[in-house]
Parts: structure tokens; sequence; C-alpha cells
């Protein structure tokens, strides 16, 4: 019965295409890694504050999505890249990103006051939340697929991707460079917002006890509304960066493997802890794009990001950097 | 001085008359009257009248009931997969309290099991398809296992988003690992032996004799899990469920426990799986969408998480809609998202929610209890009389 189960091919290891692209897929996948810790973010700071995985999040992101991709398409992009000038292109994708963080943060929003708020003020079983943040994932995935359809959107193209420098011998393009660095401006921004900010020191404070911050004189409910606004805009930011890279990956369900991705970074990183979202995105995104080339197929990203979850819980549930929001110090 | 059993009857009693009062009437409180008062082999009865009635079905084919443009036997046959696999999951999230959001994983696992030492497109040894039931149960039990190690230590959350990630998972290695063939699939996976007129019983086109079967299946899972639920494991799940701190302070291994509720969650899941492999007699990975996962919660949750009959007719129910009412078969998981969304916020105990009773002594404090206010009614009657 063995014999049976060995000889047929269940695992191929491709170990020279891994080493002769080994910097490649570490740029690439820090491009990656750069858009999972941006909607990491999202589920580290409701994580934080409302101690609730909120499964509606990757919807959250490809609401954004969405909204990128007709923003863009309204204002004239197409599958060939535009002959504006650097300027107008700028101003567009900026536009672009506006309308994605809108979308996404509205759709964040009304999740939390549809399906969790009448909750919380039952004081309902956990379960109970989750089985609604499920639903409410779905009911957003197959309305979008009931009005979009089973099928991607049209592509667009941005810019004229071009390449920048050689590094290790592996090219860096511009695409990689302003998602990466664009995604860590944002998380420092946000990370710094928590730490100095009056809104930040009540994200904080219900993050640490929720009971003594209303005591003393924090408004719960706004500082609930306000975090799921956070989490949701950087989802919409996440979804420029995602359409950038990925420009087919506009479809109903593109949010929820990547949502369970960016989950795993944020444990990984150690949930409910900004920093700890950017390093376990950033780290995530390598160890996805090696596995994809040393099993020889891209879907095995997937499955190797899915495995890390499944040992990062066995063996520092905590995340490396294993804090929580309540112990950021300002 | 009354004995232990007759003060947990008269508290127990005293608990039923406040449900009674502050509980608004439902439309099955009569029914459900009249099936407390009957006696327990009276009950038996019914529910074997129900179960002769429920085995007539596919050939009474009743003109309300039947599903224009769909083999009734077939959808009974789906109806049954999904009342079994409620079955299974209700063990996870009714009685244990665990959300396990990737059961088609496991039932996927099952499949594949069936698939891979049945089918001729398979170049593993065979196996008679019976065989592959208990394999089925085995193999998808140790992948809970393997699961719930890691995840069940912590808190809930974290076992929901990595079952989740596992339903995906299972599909996504089924399209690349070369063995389970992706979309090609396996067909002529095998079947239980038996001809009848010279012609096989079993076969993919005639849904009747794989409904016997489910049913057959499900009745069997049943009486087995009711005897688990009234044990110290089914007393151990709802304590962990209820809280779970307290349990584990008032001695529970609330880890073993929640292990076992996994596993033998699990285990159905795996066997359900195996049994619609041999009754559609071919499985790709397009069978295995994790969409369906929701609706199985869906089935579980509507029906009442906990009440293992309720959470088989929410199977049932989800299953059928969709067959008998053909314009909402696209609109199936929105419909049932929105459903699930509704009841966890207006209704969380589900359709048939499951009741508040002792669980310790077993039946027999029921009945004493209903004994100890039928006797407490008549003495009222008697002082009004007087």
């Amino acid at each position: 019965m063995l014999h049976a189960l060995v000889a047929e091919s269940w695992l191929t290891f491709h170990w020279s295409d891994f080493l002769s692209n080994f910097w490649n897929a570490t740029f690439d996948g820090l491009t990656f890694g750069a858009i999972y810790a941006l909607v990491a973010l999202g589920y580290t700071l409701v994580y934080g504050v409302l101690n609730l995985i909120n499964f509606a999040h990757s919807e959250v992101f490809i609401a954004g999505a969405y909204a990128v991709i007709f923003t863009l398409s309204g204002l004239g992009f197409g599958p060939s890249p535009p002959t504006l000038s650097p300027i107008a292109i700028i101003g567009d994708l900026l536009v672009a990103l506006l309308a994605g963080a809108l979308t996404s943060a509205i759709v964040a929003l009304l999740v939390e006051r549809i399906a969790y708020k009448p909750l919380r003020a039952r004081n309902a079983p956990r379960l109970v939340f989750l089985i609604t943040a499920i639903g409410m994932s779905f009911v957003i995935q197959y309305a979008f697929f009931l009005w979009r359809g089973a099928v991607a959107e049209p592509s667009v193209t941005m810019y004229q991707d071009k390449a920048i420098f050689i590094v290790f011998g592996s090219t860096i393009y511009l695409s990689q460079l302003i998602i990466v660095g664009a995604a860590v401006l944002m998380m420092v921004g946000i990370d710094q917002l928590i730490r100095r900010t009056r809104i930040g020191r009540g994200i904080r404070a219900v993050a640490q006890d929720p009971d003594t911050a209303t005591l003393m004189g924090v408004n719960r409910e706004r500082i609930i509304m306000t975090t799921f606004v956070i989490g949701g805009a950087l989802a919409g930011a996440a979804a420029l960066f995602y359409v950038m890279k990925v420009p087919q990956g506009v479809i109903y369900n593109g949010g929820f493997i990547l949502g369970i991705k960016a989950f795993t970074a944020a444990v990984l990183g150690g949930i409910g802890n900004i920093r700890g979202a950017l390093l376990g995105g950033l780290l995530l995104g390598m160890i996805g794009n090696y596995g994809a080339y040393l099993l020889g197929d891209a879907q095995w990203i997937d499955v190797v990001s899915f495995i890390v979850l499944v040992l990062v819980l066995m063996v520092r549930p905590d995340g490396i950097l294993g804090s929580n929001l309540g112990k950021v110090r300002a | 001085m009354t004995s232990p059993i007759e003060d947990v009857a008269a508290s127990q009693a005293h608990a039923d008359e406040q449900a009674e009062e502050t509980r608004k009437p439902t439309r099955f409180a009569g029914l459900q009257r009249w099936w407390n008062g009957l006696a327990r082999p009276q009950q038996w009865l019914v529910l074997g009248l129900v179960a002769v009635l429920l085995y007539a079905l596919p050939l009474l084919n009743p003109p309300l009931l039947t599903t224009p443009g769909y083999d009734f036997p077939i959808v009974l046959c789906d109806m049954a997969r999904f009342a079994l696999v409620a079955l299974g999951l209700n063990v996870v999230v009714g009685q244990a309290g665990l959300l396990d959001l990737g059961y088609i994983g496991f039932f996927a696992v099952g499949s594949y099991v069936a698939a891979l030492w049945t089918s001729t497109d398979s170049t593993m040894v065979k196996i008679p398809y019976l065989a592959t039931l208990p394999l089925a149960m085995i193999v998808t039990g140790f992948v809970g296992v393997v699961l719930g190690l890691p995840t069940l230590r912590l808190r809930g959350d974290y076992l929901a988003i990595v079952t989740l990630g596992f339903g995906e998972i299972i599909r996504l290695l089924a399209t690349i690992i070369p063995a389970l063939k992706g979309n090609t699939g396996f067909q002529n996976i095998g079947s239980p032996p038996g001809a009848w007129n010279g012609k096989p019983v079993f076969t993919i086109t005639n849904g009747t004799p794989w409904f016997w079967l489910f049913l057959t299946v499900i009745i069997v899972v049943t009486l087995l899990l009711g005897n688990l639920e009234r044990s110290r494991v089914g007393r151990a799940w709802i304590a962990i469920r209820e809280d779970e701190d307290a349990a584990e302070v008032m001695g529970v291994p609330t880890f073993k426990f929640k292990l076992w509720a996994f596993t033998i969650g699990a285990a159905i899941g795996g066997l359900s799986g195996a049994l619609f492999a041999g009754q559609i007699g071919f499985v790709n990975n397009q069978k295995f969408d994790v969409a369906t996962s929701m609706l199985f919660i869906a089935a579980v949750v509507m029906g009442g998480a906990g009440n293992k009959f309720g959470a088989m007719i929410g199977g049932a129910i989800v299953a059928y809609l969709p067959y008998r009412f053909g314009f909402i078969a696209d609109k199936k998981y929105l419909i049932f998202g929105v459903v699930l969304v509704m009841l966890m916020i207006f209704r969380p105990q589900g359709l048939f929610g499951a009741r508040n009773h002792l669980l310790a002594y077993g039946r027999s404090i029921k009945r004493q209890a209903a004994r100890l206010r039928r006797d407490a009614r008549g003495d009222a009657a008697l002082k009004e009389g007087a």
C-alpha cells in the first residue's frame, strides 16, 4: 500500500530553480509582503480593540479593489500603459487611492454597524461574533458575484513598469519600489498615529481595558468605529497596490485567500502588534515565494502560507514580536 | 428527608416552570408537550414510523415536496448528505462550541480517500468500496488531530481561521498535486456490492438505494452520538461550550475533549465525503468550494446548534431549497449568508433551539420533573375547588 502511495508523484522539489531565482523571489516576495502587511493591519487593529477576527476584512479589501479598478477605468486607463505625463498619472493614482480607501472604510464601517454592534449590545458569546463575521464575509463576496459575475474585471495598467537597477543579478522594478516604499511609509504613519495622537491613545486605552477606558471618558463606540475606518482605509490603499501588482486579480472571491494570508502575516508578527504586521507581512511574502519556486507552482504560495500559520500557532502563537496593541508605549 | 434525585427533579420542575412562563409559546410548543408526554416505547414507535416514512420518500415522490427538473431521489441523497454533514458539524459547533469553518475540507479528504482506493483512474491498490468508509473516517480523523493539536490549545478564533484556510488549501492541493489529478479527477469510483435481477443495485443514476444507505448511516450515527451526548463526554462538551474556564477549573480536561469533538466531527465529515464520492461516482477539485462550508454552518445554526435533530433538519432544508425553488439556486450563498447574519442577530438559538435541561441522571429526571409539576397543578386545582 505504501508503495502505491509513494509511486505516484505527490511532490517534486526544484532546487536549481529555487537557487537561481532566490533574489528574484526575495524582492518579489517583499512586494507582496508589503500588501499583506497593509491588509494585516486591519486584522491587527480590530483584534487589538475588540478581540475579534474580522473575517469580513478580506471583503473590505476586495471592495476597495473594485473601487480602484472602476475609478481607473473611469479615468480612461485600459490594458495598455497610458500616454499621460507622469504628473497626471500620479494625480490619477492618488484619486484611485482615495476612492479605494474611502470605499473600503465605508464597507468596514457598515460591517461593524450591521454585524457586530447589535451583538456587542447584547453581550453575545464569542462564537456568535465569529459566525456573523463569516456570514458577512460571504454576503459581501456573493453580492459582488451576483453583480459582476464569476469573471475577473478587465485589467488596468497604471504606468509603464521599468527596471530601475540590478541587485545580486536580480532586476528591481519601479512598481516594486513604489509598493514597498509606500506601504512602509503608511505603516510608519499608522504606527506614529497609534503612539502619538489622541485617537491613538484612545485605541490603546480600549485595547488595554475597555471598561476602565470608558470610565476615563473614552468613547468606546467611537474608538471602535475609528478603528474599523482606519483598518478599512488601509485595506483600500492596499487594494491600489494589489491592482498595480496583480491587475487581473480583481474577482469576487479574490480577497478571500489574500485575507487568510494577511491574517497569517498578522499572527506571524504578533497579532495586535503594528510593527509585527509589517515584519510578518514581509517575511510571509518571502517565505511564500520561496515555497512557490521550490515546489514549482505559484499556487503553492497559499499552501505554504497556511503551513506557516499552523506552525506559528504550534510553536509561538504570540508571533515574533509577540505583544499586543494595549502594551504599545507612547 | 428527600433523596438527591428527588431534589434534582424538584429543581428541574421549577426550572421548567420558569422556562414556560418566561418563554414565548412557540409554534412547536404543543408538539413538544405532546412528545414529552409520551412514554418511551411510544416515542420509539413514533420514531420508527417517521423512519419508515423517510425510507419510503423516494418511492412516494410526494407531489408538493417533489422537485421539478431534478430527479427526486438524487435530491433526497443531497439532503441526506447535508443532514449527515450537519449532524457531524453539530458535534463540533453545537456541542463543543468550536467554530469549524473548513468542514468541506474534511468532506473532501473523505471523498479523495474513496476515490484513490477504488477508482479505476487511480494507480493505488484497490479495496472494496465499503472498506473505504471506515478508512475515510480514520484518515479524516487523523487530519482533524493534526489540525486540532496546534489550534485547540488557543482561543477559538484561531481554530476558526485555521479551519477556514484548511478548507481552501485542500482544494488547492487537489489542483497542484499531480497524484490528485486536479480538474480531470477520478471516475468510476466504487460502490457497494449487490445486484437485483442481474443489475447492480448501486449506480450513479439511481438515487434511491444510495438514499437508503445514507439514511441508515444517519440513523446509526445519530444513535451513537446520542449515547455519547448522554455520557461524561457529552457533559464535558457542553461544559466547555458554556464556559471553558469554569469547565477547566471543575476538572474537565478541556483540551482533550475539544480534540475529541473536533476529531469525531472530522471523521463524520470524511464519512459523508466518502459516501458522496460513491454516490456521484466522480471526484475532482471543483466539488469542494469553501463557500459550501458556509452552507454547512448555516445548516447547523439554522436548525439549532446543539440540537442534533434540528441540525439535521437545517441541513436538509439548506440542500432542498435551491432544488425546489430553482430561481434561488445561484443566489444561495448570498441568501444563506444573510440568513446566517440575521439569525445570529435576532434568533441565535436557531429554529429548533436546544432546550436547557439537566444532564445528570439521564432521562428519568425529566419524567420525574414532569410528574412533580402535574402533581403541583393537581394540588392547586384541588385547593381552588375547596
